[in-house]
Order: structure tokens, then C-alpha cells, then sequence
């Protein structure tokens, strides 16, 4: 059931099998073409002009010193957006480009396309914008609370309250609470945004674009350009991660809006400076929890409060609330649950998808509250999650039974019966602080920790979640070949594999080609929320199934499969593939079977912390984590360390530093995520207990342990200080200052 | 912006008297950067990456002359034996690929009070040599920093070298920063230990608004030179004697407390290491 690491390298075909990705070597050695390497000759270079306020009235805007720049093809404003004004995805209230106001640091205001891109940069600073700022809103608990403070959305502060109300005991032997803070982490993608905007001759144009989702750009771009969706045509350029930060637009509506206007392509490259304010962040969190217990620490109850900043505009908002509201008490059996939580309209950068969505939030209070709650029932942290661990059959906090194995009091012992590391070597490489030298030893501590996640797959509470895939069986070369189309988004996740392997496993033809992703096939559904292994996958799969279904029964009476394809043509099917429907949660009490699968990670870490000086060295980090089955074990392996690593970052050093809505660490100077000597090597413990809903019976996987590192990383460090540690990422001063006083 | 490029010091010298406002430019780690985040941007850049003789490195009475070209590479590999502080500060700068192009007088050119190189030469006692078509000037390093990112060059000087003395004592380099590696400074200490003349050398990096010595502590430590073994209160003294020269900031990077704190403590620190390496006979 259990795969270890290390293993050799697998060579043969088909899922379960190790085949390496054709991006691989190309992104090491510095070839692969990303979005921001497009280029066609006599294109123009697109800048933006944003605000440097987070709150402001724009009473007027002169682009005339713009205009006036040799080079400068076009300046725009809001009054050039040829249709709709607004766009969002699940609200349309975000402005194309700012119309008389503006409501977070960065919102675009004006547009410049030129024949350099420095040329487009100097005229964007040309414009001339007078802006009347007002006080920004900032505080989201006073936004959430106070209905003196004026409205920054045209949907008042408030985007979603989603409470959920289980039972009506409240009171216990054992009673532990905390206040939990998040700080609001980035996804810190190396492809800043980027793309290339193609005017074509039928009026329509062409977007060569890194994105998440293809089809829900197309219909948010369309509307705002005037234009029938199938003149908006978009093809997937490479893209340089994406963690949720791509499925809002950015550059798309502004690139296009251009070309149009030029009749000439146009490229947008944002810098790294520009991408902080380019893109929605996770959201930060505020969280008040009450556990109580019996003596045995069994749970009876929990309370909590969950606050989420989503800053300026709706963006994913809603959905992030669900998941914190729906997975709030974490993978446990509580009968008595009282949940609160909102998302806030505020004047701080606008936050939506990140990897965990929602649930990394949720976890780490939760997690530190099982920790609080083994202390006080002087139960070890493993065994105080063993005696309230979910499995299947158990309840969820919506009502929602889990109906598919979720063995996690297994996982755990599992967990906790690993091998620790050993002490640390005095190389300097080891110690908390590296090569900066900051001890030899002195002062260091070493703390063991364990968290717990659990992660919605898919889309959830209703929404039509589905994949589409075109198969198609021809002769190249004499030889049987397969293409296999589909919109979904590789954004380094190593989706192209995975529908390489499913479409040699269920045709039996080796050679596969995957084709571009584009709108010319169905949606594919976004690359977030761990869904494309189910959800195209799925497609891949029926698609390839009704291609063989084809190709068997023409082959029945004797000819060769090559003879077949030559005298027959060749032979294609599209499938759509959806997962199990899934409902709302009820509006006052949150029940409803809103989840289609649910995965499961477990971590342990083990830390090394330099109490005096408040520096961390992550000593080894282990994971148990269920995945259904394995389809490429080497990709599998690699997005489990990418999300712990991830989760690392957000324990330890990833923050983007707000004050009065600015931010003040734009730059990857000053915003910080893990090198290599910050990540330790990780032991795995990878689990195939089957979903029977799930094609292959797989589970979504490039999620869950972004949830649970974090937790584990904090606890190991609250037990090497003694310190509570209610806040992360955990800072030095946080630890240092607190063991000085 | 007009882009020079000298292939001899000679010209190197002529085209920064010609051209004062040319910004000089090396292992482009620190300008290249700043130019692209678009802070400042000079009107001229005098390449002097083709000068040969600036990437040398000699011995001249005690001290290694630095060549203004000689890269952090180059210091960690070939002279961590005689210049240790200043190897250990090397080796905390940016990435490898950044210490295969950044220089010792870049940084000093850039003067930035968190220059991972600036503890250490103030620590041992280095000089700037700087030189114009006018002559040739020897700088102490202590009077070269003037400011947030300001130095005593002349608007028609060039760093040609940096004279470091070879060690005559244990050295140690210590800088906090908040992950394990490629990190700038929040903020940082270098130490120097002369044996002979039983005297300690200090330098506080990314603490103030330039790079400075902790001169009461110095003296505190040559007046209570040990006889034997660390009294861990002198250690003590001379940590809060160092915290007490720094003026530091609140900044994204840290706040002003905890970098009082932390100086203490890696004063407190590397004076240990290198009590005993001095106690050990010079081994660590």
C-alpha cells in the first residue's frame, strides 16, 4: 500500500509509471519558451499605470503627455473598454481599468502600448492622474463588524457569511481556545504575468496566454471586448507556475484592448515588482477557536470565528469561505460545532486562489488547537488526533458522510512510527541560520511536531465541475499514434504526463502526442483545487475508452489495427467527464453534501530552532499522504515536496508586509520563500487506499500537504521555545524577543 | 544612458574624469539591478569588467591588495587561509552565481549598510585605495562609509584595490537573516582578534544608517584582555557594548529591538569562537 522514496527510475509506458515530462530539461537548462519569451516581429510592448493608493478618488485623467512620446502607438483608459466595464469570477465587479476610483495599491488604471517596452514604461508615468485619497479600509474585523465604516465595495463589506451549526452543546471537562493569525502569503510563481496579444483579420483576436483555465478567461475577456466568444480565441503559452495566482484575469482584457486598437500584436511582460501587485494573494486570517473535550479528550465540541481578508474585489472570495467554514474542525469527529466565517471587503490587495485555498487557513488553527487540547488532556499530539481521527463513515462538519476510506488514525501511527533524524552535524549548513554563521551550536533546540489536513478536491457546492478531451487514433508514419486535445493548463504540475499515461493504458499505443491547449476543445475546468488528474483525467480516460470501443469493433473481423487506420481514416471521440454532483451549504447552518472527494496529509517535522536568536533550521520533514492511486510516481513525489515546501514557506518566512494597505515588500529581496538549504529532505509514505468514485480510484494530490506542513512545522517550534507561537509565518523577533522577556 | 567600457586602468581613469557621472560597474550584481528595478538611473555606466588588472590579488607589506575585480568567488577559494572574516562574509553573499560576478568594491562602491563585506574590513583595519587621474588616495574604511549608501570617492575616483591586513588573529563573520541562505543582512557582525597586540577589532553591518565599529567595546575588551579562559561576563559586557554602538531601524526586515538583541548576542558569540581559537592555537 505504502511506496518509499528513492526508488529507481521506471521506464515503461502507461499510468503508474515514472515518465519523465518533456518540460523538464528545458525549464533547467534555461530553454523552454514561457509566455514572456513570445515575440513576433513589429509587435508592441504594453505598460500599465496603476495606482500608488490604496483608496482614492481619481478626479481626472490627462493622457495627453503619454500620447506625445515618440514610439507611443495608444493610451487608454476605462472610456476605451469597448463593452463591458467590469469583469470578476464570481462577481463582475472588478474594473477593466479604474473608473473614477480606485481601491487597492496597484489597480490599473490607464494603458500604453509602444514600440519598446521602456518607451511604454516611461509614457505610463507620463499620464497625469489627480487623485483626492481618502482613508483607506484596512482593519477586515472592523469591516466585517462595524456598519459605521463606509462601504469599499459596491456589495458593502461583507462578501460571504457562512456559518455552520451542528448540535447545541457547548460546554466541557476540557476547554482550550486560542486567537490564531495568518499572514497574507504569495504564490511567488517565477513567470511573472505575460502574454501576446494577436489582432486577427475577422475582428477578433488572438491571446497567447499562461493561464489556469482557459474558457473562464475567454468568458470574462469577450464581454468586456465587445466580441462573440469564438473571436477571442486562446491558446495555453508556457506558463511559469501558477498556485491559484493565474486564475484571476490580469494582463488579458489590457493586452487585447490594445491590439485591437493598434492592429499590431501586443506583448505584456509585468517585473517581478509589478507581479506583486498583479495577481490576488491568500487570504489572510484572524481566528478565534474554543475546543472542548472529555477528560479523554475525546471532542464535543468546537467553536470558532474566521475572518478572511479578500481585500478590494470579490475574486474567488466566496469559494474560500466554504472551504474554511465546511473543513473549519479539521479532520475530526466533533458533534457539536458553532462556525462563523466571513470574507471582508477591505482597501488591502485584493486575495483569492492559493494552493490550500481556504483550508491552509483553517488548519493551522485547528492544528494548534489539537496541540492545546493534548497538553491540557496530557495526551501526546498523536494520539490526541488517533481518538478524534475521521474515517469513513464519519460526518463531516457539514453533514456530509465520508463515504470512501479515509484512514487517517492509520496514517498517523504510521507517522509517528518513522525514524527520527539524528542530532545535527556542526556543519554550518545544518544549523539554524547556515552559512550565515550564527551559531556553532549554542542556544539551539530541537522540537518535534505534527499537523493534519484535510483538502476538498475539485470544485465544490454545486458547481458544474467537468473536463472535455478529444482522442484521436491515426497513422503517422505508418505507425498508430495518438493525439490527445484538451484546454486544461499545464502550469508545472505534469498534467501532460498524466494524459500521456491514461491514453497508453487504455489504447495500448505507446505514442502519444499531447496537442496544445486551446479554446478550439471544450473547457478542461480550472487547473486548481488538485482537479485536473480526476477531471480531465477522466475525460483522457472516456474519451480513449470510446476511441478503443471504435477501433475494437473495426478490427473484429481480422485486420490488423495499421490496416484499419489506413483504410478507415482515423478515428476520434470527445467526452466530457463530470464528478459526482455536489450542493450547497445551507446558508444558516452550512449542511449539505458539498464536497465530491476529500484527501488527506499528515506531517511530521522536526526542527532545530536557535532559541536566542529566533532562527529556524527544518530538520527533516516526514509525510504520510492517501492519493487513491499512484499515476507517475516521480510527478507525484515531486508535488508533495513542492507543497510542503510551500507550507514551509508560510510557517517561516512568506509574507506579504501590508501597512495601511501598501505593500511594503514587493520584491523577492524582501518577500522570502525556502531555498534548497531551507527544505529538508522528506520522508514519504504514499497510500492507495482507493476512491471508488474517482477514475483509476486516484485522489487530487497537489494540495493537501500545503496544508498540514505548516501546523507541523509550528508545533515543532512551539515545543523547542515553550512559546505559544499564535501567528504565522513565525518570525525571529517573535521567538528572540519573546525568550528575552 | 551612454555605456563606456575601458579596457585599461589608464583609460578606465581618463573616462571617469571625462565622464563623473558615470556610474562604474563590475559584477552588475548590485547596479544592473538597481537599473532594472528602475531606482536611479545613471546617465552613464563605465564598464570595467575588460581591465586585467583589476582582477588580481597580491601581498604587499602584510596586507592582500584586492584588485577592484577579484570576485567573492575567488576570496572564498584562494585566500579564506589569511583573510578568514572576510572569506566567511563572501561565502553569505547572494547565490553562487552571484559570488561568481560580485566584488568586494562593488559593494563598496554601492555602500550599503548591509554589504555583507563591510564588517569584516572594518574589523581588520582595511583601506580603500582610491585613484583618479589626479593620484592615488588611501582611504581607512572607517571614513570611507558617509551615509545611507554614500562614500568618500570623489566624482572622478575609482576603487583600484582594497588592502586588507592578513590576519593576526582569529576572525569570525556572523550576519542573521531570516532563511539559511541568500539572505540580505538584517543585520550582521565581524570580529578580528589581534594576538599580538592584544587588541579586538569590530565592524556592525545593516544597523546603522553606514557600517561602523563598536569603539567602546573594543577598548573595553583590549582594557580587560582575558588571561586565560572567557570570563563569560566580560563576553557579556562586550555583546552589550557592541549592541550599544548600533542605531538601528524598524524595517520589513526586522524590527530595531531585535536587531540590538541579535548584535549582543553574535558579539557575544564570535568573540567565544574566537577566545577559543586563540586558546587552541589559531585552531577553530
Amino acid at each position: 500500500m505504502s511506496i518509499a522514496t528513492g526508488r529507481t527510475q521506471e521506464t515503461g509506458q502507461g499510468i503508474g509509471q515514472s515518465l519523465l515530462r518533456p518540460d523538464g530539461t528545458l525549464k533547467v537548462t534555461g530553454e523552454f519558451a514561457y509566455s514572456s519569451d513570445l515575440w513576433l516581429d513589429g509587435m508592441l510592448w504594453g505598460a500599465t499605470l496603476r495606482s500608488p493608493h490604496p483608496s482614492a478618488w481619481i478626479r481626472s485623467i490627462d493622457v495627453g503627455p503619454a500620447l506625445k512620446v515618440p514610439g507611443v502607438f495608444a493610451v487608454l483608459t476605462h472610456e476605451d473598454v469597448p463593452g463591458e466595464k467590469f469583469y470578476g469570477l464570481e462577481h463582475k465587479d472588478q474594473p477593466v481599468l479604474a473608473i473614477d476610483q480606485v481601491r487597492y495599491q496597484g489597480e490599473p488604471i490607464a494603458l500604453v502600448a509602444a514600440d519598446h517596452p521602456e518607451t511604454a514604461r516611461r509614457a505610463a508615468d507620463l499620464i497625469e492622474v489627480v487623485y483626492e485619497v481618502r482613508e483607506a479600509v484596512t482593519d477586515p474585523r472592523k469591516a466585517a463588524f462595524d456598519l459605521t465604516i463606509p462601504p469599499v465595495s459596491v456589495h458593502g463589506n461583507l462578501v460571504r457569511h457562512q456559518p455552520v451549526r451542528v448540535g447545541g452543546t457547548f460546554t466541557a471537562d476540557v476547554v482550550v481556545t486560542g486567537e490564531y493569525e495568518v499572514g497574507m502569503q504569495d504564490q511567488a510563481f517565477l513567470g511573472p504575468e505575460s502574454g501576446l496579444a494577436v489582432p486577427a483579420e475577422d475582428g477578433g483576436v488572438d491571446l497567447y496566454i499562461a493561464t489556469q483555465w482557459l474558457h473562464v478567461d475567454q468568458d470574462q475577456i469577450a464581454p468586456c471586448l465587445n466580441l462573440p466568444k469564438d473571436k477571442v480565441r486562446l491558446t495555453l503559452a508556457g506558463v511559469g507556475g501558477a498556485f491559484g495566482a493565474r486564475e484571476d484575469l490580469s494582463m488579458q482584457i489590457h493586452a487585447s484592448m490594445l491590439a485591437l486598437r493598434t492592429g499590431k500584436p501586443v506583448k505584456f511582460v509585468y517585473g517581478r515588482e509589478e507581479s506583486f501587485f498583479g495577481h490576488v494573494h491568500r487570504h489572510p486570517a484572524w481566528m478565534r477557536y474554543e475546543h472542548g473535550a472529555d477528560r479523554d479528550g475525546k471532542l464535543v465540541y468546537v467553536k470558532a470565528e474566521i475572518v478572511l481578508d479578500g481585500g478590494a474585489y470579490t475574486s474567488s472570495s466566496p469559494a474560500v469561505v466554504g472551504n474554511a467554514a465546511s473543513l473549519g474542525v479539521g479532520p475530526y469527529e466533533v458533534p457539536n460545532v458553532f462556525i462563523d466565517a466571513y470574507g471582508t471587503y477591505t482597501n488591502n490587495p485584493p486575495c483569492g486562489a492559493m494552493r490550500g485555498f481556504g483550508a491552509v487557513q483553517a488548519c493551522y488553527a485547528y492544528e494548534s488547537q489539537m496541540d492545546r487540547l493534548a497538553e491540557a488532556c496530557g495526551l501526546s499530539p498523536v494520539e490526541i488526533r488517533v481518538r478524534n481521527a475521521v474515517s469513513q463513515g464519519s460526518l463531516l462538519a457539514t453533514g456530509q458522510v465520508i463515504d470512501t476510506p479515509a484512514p487517517l488514525a492509520d496514517m498517523l501511527r504510521e507517522l509517528d512510527a518513522m525514524p527520527l533524524p539524528g542530532p545535527s552535524s556542526l556543519d554550518l549548513r545544518e544549523l539554524p541560520g547556515g552559512v550565515a554563521q550564527t551559531t556553532h551550536g549554542e542556544g539551539v533546540r530541537r522540537g518535534i511536531g505534527y499537523g493534519v489536513g484535510i483538502k476538498n478536491i475539485c470544485f465544490s457546492e454545486g458547481f458544474d465541475d467537468y473536463s472535455t478531451a478529444r482522442v484521436r487514433v491515426e497513422l503517422l508514419g505508418d505507425e498508430p499514434h495518438v493525439l490527445v486535445h484538451t484546454a486544461a493548463a499545464e502550469v508545472g504540475q505534469g498534467l501532460i504526463m498524466v494524459k500521456t499515461q491514461i491514453a497508453q493504458t487504455e489504447l495500448g499505443i505507446d505514442r502519444v502526442t499531447i496537442v496544445p491547449a486551446d479554446t478550439t476543445v471544450g473547457s478542461a475546468g480550472s487547473s486548481s483545487a488538485s482537479r485536473q488528474s480526476y477531471v480531465t483525467g477522466g475525460a483522457v480516460r472516456a474519451a480513449s475508452l470510446a476511441v478503443k470501443e471504435r477501433l475494437d469493433a473495426l478490427t473484429a473481423d481480422g485486420r490488423s489495427l495499421t490496416q484499419v487506420l489506413a483504410e478507415e481514416g482515423p478515428v476520434e471521440e470527445t467526452r466530457e467527464y463530470r464528478h459526482r454532483r455536489t450542493f450547497p451549504m445551507d446558508p444558516l447552518t452550512g449542511q449539505g453534501d458539498s464536497h465530491t472527494q476529500l484527501a488527506l496529509c499528515v506531517h511530521r517535522a522536526v526542527v532545530d530552532v536557535d532559541v536566542e536568536l529566533g532562527l529556524i533550521k527544518v530538520v527533516e520533514l516526514a509525510a504520510v499522504q492517501d492519493v487513491g492511486k499512484i499515476l507517475n510516481p516521480l510527478a507525484l513525489e515531486g508535488q508533495i515536496h513542492g507543497g510542503t515546501a510551500q507550507g514551509l514557506g508560510l510557517a517561516l518566512m512568506e509574507e506579504i508586509q501590508v501597512r495601511d494597505g501598501k505593500v511594503l515588500n514587493p520584491s523577492f529581496t524582501d518577500y522570502l520563500i525556502p531555498t534548497i538549504l531551507d527544505m529538508p529532505p522528506m520522508k514519504l509514505s504514499i497510500l492507495e487506499n482507493p476512491d471508488p468514485h474517482a477514475p483509476y480510484g486516484l485522489r487530487g494530490a497537489g494540495e493537501p500537504p500545503t496544508l498540514s506542513s505548516t501546523p507541523a512545522i509550528a508545533a515543532a517550534v512551539r515545543a523547542a521555545t515553550g512559546l505559544p507561537l499564535s501567528r504565522v509565518p513565525i518570525r525571529p523577533d517573535d521567538i528572540a524577543l519573546a525568550v528575552l522577556a | 544612458m551612454d555605456f563606456l567600457r575601458a579596457t585599461t586602468w589608464a583609460e578606465a581613469l581618463r573616462m571617469k574624469a571625462d565622464r563623473p557621472d558615470a556610474t562604474p560597474v563590475q559584477g552588475g550584481t548590485d547596479v544592473m539591478v538597481e537599473i532594472n528595478l528602475d531606482k536611479g538611473r545613471p546617465k552613464a555606466l563605465l564598464d570595467l569588467t575588460p581591465v586585467a588588472e583589476l582582477t588580481e590579488w597580491s601581498v604587499e607589506s602584510g596586507n592582500i591588495r584586492i584588485g577592484a575585480g577579484v570576485t567573492y568567488t575567488r576570496i572564498i577559494a584562494e585566500l579564506a587561509d589569511r583573510l578568514p572574516g572576510l572569506a566567511q562574509a563572501s561565502r553569505t553573499v547572494g547565490s553562487p552565481q552571484i559570488r561568481n560576478r560580485g566584488t568586494v568594491a562593488g559593494n563598496l562602491g554601492a555602500a550599503s549598510p548591509a554589504g555583507d563585506s563591510h564588517p569584516p574590513l572594518l574589523a581588520s583595519g582595511a583601506i580603500v585605495e582610491a585613484e583618479s587621474v589626479d593620484g592615488t588616495r588611501m582611504i581607512p574604511v572607517g571614513d570611507f562609509y558617509t551615509g545611507v549608501k554614500r562614500h568618500a570617492l570623489a566624482s572622478h575616483e575609482l576603487i583600484r584595490a582594497i588592502h586588507v591586513p592578513v590576519k593576526r588573529g582569529p576572525q569570525y563573520f556572523s550576519k542573521i537573516g531570516t532563511r539559511n541562505a541568500m539572505v540580505i543582512a538584517v543585520c550582521s557582525f565581524g570580529i578580528a582578534l589581534n594576538a599580538e597586540d592584544r587588541t579586538v577589532g569590530t565592524g556592525i553591518g545593516s544597523a546603522a544608517p553606514t557600517p561602523r565599529r563598536a569603539v567602546e567595546a573594543e577598548a573595553f575588551l583590549a582594557g580587560n584582555w582575558p588571561a586565560g579562559d572567557l570570563d563569560p561576563a566580560v563576553a557579556k559586557r562586550f555583546g552589550e557594548l557592541v549592541a550599544a554602538a548600533a542605531a538601528p531601524i524598524d524595517d520589513v526586515r526586522g524590527s530595531s529591538g531585535y536587531r540590538v538583541h541579535a548584535l549582543a548576542v553574535m558579539a557575544r558569540r564570535t568573540l567565544g569562537w574566537a577566545w577559543q581559537e586563540l586558546r587552541n592555537g589559531g585552531r577553530s
